[in-house]
């Protein structure tokens, strides 16, 4: 570093060479010092994606292709990103297994799945596009399992009529991110690996750049950029029992609240209804949908096989009500309904969270998930390695012979920035969003497989309108100055300088727990008030973050940052959760316990107000045009 | 039940640095990154250590536990004795970065060096067929979590630094294999995996199959079938692998690649 450092920076690692190529990524950097700047690395760049999840690296794809020369930031190495432990698969009607299956079929399910609360314009761009976004991955090296006749394979999933999830085993996340990692590396897009985000810049009204810091290091990074695309994926880590990574702090929602971009359907929260109960260490972990899917079922105590009381009057036409028809339905789903243990999930985590309740749960308080009686061991170890492997390895148990242990565990926020459904961009201009960061897609529930065909579809369409919108500034690119640079670097630093002695850990233990108890699956407006009240607490006791060390790979410090975003996210989520009076979808009011069509006409907006203050609005939704509407008429 | 656990972990950066001993409690059905998770919070808030998934699914947590090569967030606690002190390291091979990260972007160039997939066409209704016999072994491949512990391992890498800018290493062989066994693709890398990746240094010792917490047969499945084609002995494809693997039959449809320039 040849310039002079106008926030002192005396612990940062002195071997990092300026020059060259990053010592531990490989990525070019430049040592261009400006002589009254502020004396950071700088890039420039036409779009810069955050997150290297299957969005962000969908969306650097289509932005190179489109011309732009992007830059992809991740807070982990390459091809670790939370779309690395997605199982159960893609879903795209390709009807390679039903040539029924068709995208209004898969429209239909989507909004339902999502009780009519989804944006209808993406849930159709979605339903659409998801088909050729697969078979590129094919085109770039995934190996999907096949149909006798050399196709693509497709898997049931709950909430889908047909079975449309082309998948790998249960690794289907695997495949994808490997996929288009290799594809990315191919195309000689440079990634910017352990590197967190923490701040976003804006000319004017515009998209400007970023501030990052390298973990491995310290140092401080500027990027220059029209076009900045989120795609840093969901929130769970403010959860106790929860099925994702360290990553999963919000920092996408909270960036963009913070540079003037809204969030749409943040009291929806998805549980998903199976993740492991036992050994604690192992709390929370996921065990995917595709065992229901190939055939498991969920029982209580009593060996009850329970779903079949919880069929909610929404979803009887075409639920089994019997063991019998569900049981064919497997090899005949045109004459038979769907066995209710694939109902969307925010049923069957309602269902178990009272079996449980009632006092017929399993012995670590889960219910009882068995295949193992209902198909062969060889079948189960040949859908299922990684189930099997991880049941094998972490809790002793051996799948193709007994039951598993299973609770619900929170796994996805359907709630969002909120985004224009044709080129995912937000309310800012040149501030894109895709994957889950986004909002609107799933509306008030997400069904399974979803996810990873959002990815594609928007992930594709925000990097190609991000490439296109960074040539079209007008006369002057956005600048970033340096004084938004020393400030956001101060910022940055902040908590080694303040002294309140409070731990970062601790606090965000505190929060998990918070939103665990009072912002959870079965939410009344008491709690809700009370966690408002608690984490305004936090909040308070956060401005005392102390860190211990330097900044040389400092998981502390790392998280004293991210906290603030939990904090954020956090409030978001309880703020919208108790204006919603009704229960719908990852929604549940032990108050309000009804489906309300008032509440079904309208989103909650949260933006970032005076004195950092998040402020809620309401909006209508956006009318579905009639020949979609006729959709839904039609049996 | 729960008991208190002797830890000895490495700390330090690229300069220095020492095993520190720490005593930590710990529950039953622990993994090893649970211990160390309940140090950072505890007592050494600045303890550096990479993990994502803690599920054996991302390929970020690798280290040397009692020098070993594992994954800490698949070592069970019950693996060991209560009394036993676990000594948990930095993966040798590669440079340290601080405490339990290294530097692993000899990987990532390694990669980056490979060239890529090059399908023929798609069928007449924009579909593609494979059968499920033919891509099961590029599956077997693609299972990998990229841990980079079979690396960590190599010896040609582990006790030789000098050789890392000739050898890709027994992930990348398998990389090489996949691609050379796709049944898609156009491109022949055999002399590229020979020359510029050093598939002739390796010796078949196993050692890296043995670590992969995978399971992937790495030296039987991909390094000795590749050295074999490389060889290009007379053998015929088909009769090799079994008729299922080539269904084009002749590698004359595929073209001989050479390295990828620096992207
Ligand atoms: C266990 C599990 C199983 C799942 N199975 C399925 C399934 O079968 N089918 C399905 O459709 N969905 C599934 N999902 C959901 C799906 O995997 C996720 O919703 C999806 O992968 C999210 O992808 P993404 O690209 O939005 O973000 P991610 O893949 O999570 O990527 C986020 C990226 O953003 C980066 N990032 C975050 N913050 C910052 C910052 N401040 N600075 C820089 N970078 C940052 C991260 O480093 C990461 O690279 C599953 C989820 C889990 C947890
Ligand atoms: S078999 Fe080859 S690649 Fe594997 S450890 Fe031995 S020498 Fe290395
Ligand atoms: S082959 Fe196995 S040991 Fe090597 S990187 Fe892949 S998963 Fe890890
Ligand atoms: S944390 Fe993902 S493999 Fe260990």
């Amino acid at each position: 570093m040849t310039g002079s450092h106008v926030v002192t920076d005396e612990n940062a690692n002195s071997q990092a060479p300026m020059a060259g190529r990053h010592p531990m990524t490989g990525n070019r950097m430049t040592d261009e010092v400006t002589a009254d700047g502020h004396g950071f690395e700088e890039h420039h760049y036409d779009v810069v994606v955050i997150g290297a999840g299957g969005a962000g690296l969908r969306a650097a794809i289509a932005a190179h292709d489109a011309g732009a020369r992007v830059a992809i930031v991740c807070k982990s190495l390459l091809g670790k990103a939370h779309t690395v432990m997605a199982e159960g698969g893609i879903a795209a009607a390709m009807g390679n297994v039903y040539a029924d299956d068709n995208w209004r079929v898969h429209y239909r399910d989507t909004m339902r799945g999502g009780k009519m609360l989804n944006n209808w314009r993406m849930a159709q761009l979605h339903a659409q596009e998801a088909p050729e976004r697969v078979l590129e991955l094919e085109e770039w090296g995934a190996l999907f399992d096949r149909t006798d006749d050399g196709l693509i394979s497709q898997r049931d999933f709950g909430g889908h009529r047909f079975a449309r999830l082309a998948h790998v085993g249960d690794r289907t996340g695997l495949e994808m991110i490997r996929t288009l990692q290799q594809r990315a590396v191919e195309l000689g897009i440079d990634v910017f690996m352990e590197c967190t985000v923490t701040q976003i810049f804006k000319d004017g009204e515009r998209v400007s750049g970023a501030f990052a810091y390298w973990r491995e290091s310290g140092r401080f990074i500027v990027f220059h950029s029209p076009s900045v695309v989120l795609a840093t994926g969901g929130i769970g880590k403010s959860y106790q029992v929860t099925s994702n990574s360290w990553e999963y702090t919000g920092d996408g929602h909270a960036l963009a609240l913070h540079t003037g971009a809204s969030l749409i359907n943040m009291e929806f929260v998805q549980f998903h209804p199976t993740g492991m109960v036992w050994p604690p260490s192992v709390k929370g972990i996921l065990v995917t949908e595709s065992v229901r899917g190939d055939g498991g079922v969920l029982r209580n105590a009593e060996g009850k096989r329970f779903m079949f009381d919880y069929i909610p009057e929404f979803f009887k036409s075409e639920t089994a009500d019997t063991e019998e028809e569900a049981d064919r339905w497997y090899d005949d789903k045109t004459n038979n309904r769907r066995p209710p243990e694939l109902l969307p999930r925010d049923e069957v985590a309602r269902a178990i969270n009272s079996e449980t309740k009632a006092g017929r749960g399993s012995p670590h308080g889960g219910v009882f998930l068995d295949i193992a009686s209902r198909r062969s061991a060889e079948l189960i170890r040949r859908r299922l390695p990684s189930m099997y492997h991880q049941f094998k390895e972490l809790a002793d148990v051996d799948i193709t012979a007994e039951p598993m242990e299973v609770g619900p565990t929170c796994h996805y926020v359907m709630g969002g920035v909120e985004v224009d459904p044709d080129t995912a961009v937000s309310i800012v201009p040149g501030l894109y969003a895709a994957g889950e960061v986004a909002g609107g897609m799933h509306g008030s529930n997400r069904l399974g497989g979803n996810s990873l065909s959002d990815l594609l579809v928007f992930g594709r369409r925000a990097g190609l309108n991000a490439a296109y919108s960074a040539t079209r500034f007008g006369v002057e690119p956005p600048r970033v100055s340096d004084t938004q640079v020393r400030e956001a670097a101060a910022h940055a630093l902040a908590p080694f300088s303040v002294g309140g002695g409070e731990n970062p850990y601790t606090i965000q233990r505190d929060l998990q727990d918070i939103m665990q108890r009072l912002v959870g699956i079965i939410r009344t407006a008491d709690e809700l008030s009370e966690s408002l009240g608690q984490i305004e607490e936090l909040k308070r006791r956060a401005e005392g973050l102390t860190v211990e060390g330097h900044r040389q790979y400092n998981p502390g410090w790392h998280l004293a940052l991210d906290l603030v975003n939990m904090l954020t996210v956090s409030e978001c989520i309880a703020k919208a959760a108790l204006e919603r009076q009704e229960s719908r979808g990852g929604h549940t009011r032990d108050d309000f316990a009804a489906t309300d069509d008032f509440w079904g006409q309208r989103n909650l907006v949260l933006t970032q107000g005076a004195a950092g203050r998040v402020e809620l609005n309401h909006q209508p939704l956006p009318v579905m045009p009639d020949e979609l509407k006729s959709l839904f008429e039609a049996k | 039940m729960g008991y208190k656990l002797s830890l000895r972990i490495w700390r330090g950066d690229h300069f220095r640095g020492e095993l520190g001993d720490y005593v930590v409690d710990v529950e039953e059905g622990e993994v090893v990154l649970d211990a160390i998770h309940r140090l950072q919070a505890t007592q050494a808030g600045d303890l550096a250590v990479r993990w994502n998934c803690k599920a054996g699914k991302c390929g970020s947590c690798s280290a040397e536990i009692n020098g070993r090569p594992r994954l800490m967030c698949m070592t069970r606690l019950a693996d060991f004795e209560e009394s036993e002190t676990i000594t948990v390291t930095p993966m040798r091979a590669f440079p340290v970065i601080r405490d339990l990260v290294t530097d692993v972007s000899y990987n990532y160039e390694k990669a980056r060096q490979l060239p890529s997939f090059a399908p023929t066409p798609r069928d007449a209704d924009g579909k593609r067929r494979m059968m499920q016999v033919d891509v099961e072994r590029g599956q077997e491949f693609r299972k990998c979590i990229e841990c980079f512990l079979c690396q960590d391992t190599c010896h040609v890498v582990r006790d030789h630094d000098d050789n890392k800018k000739a050898f890709a290493g027994p992930r990348f062989f398998l990389r090489y294999a996949e691609l050379d066994m796709h049944p898609l693709d156009t491109n022949d890398r055999r002399k590229l995996a020979q020359d510029a990746a050093g598939l002739g240094m390796c010796n078949i010792t196993k050692c890296c199959t043995e670590v992969c917490p995978e399971g992937i047969k790495i030296t039987d499945n991909a390094i000795i079938p590749m050295k074999e084609r490389v060889v290009d002995r007379k053998y015929d494809p088909v009769t090799w692998l079994g008729s299922k693997i080539f269904t084009r039959g002749d590698r004359g449809s595929r073209e001989e690649v050479r390295p990828r320039e620096e992207a």
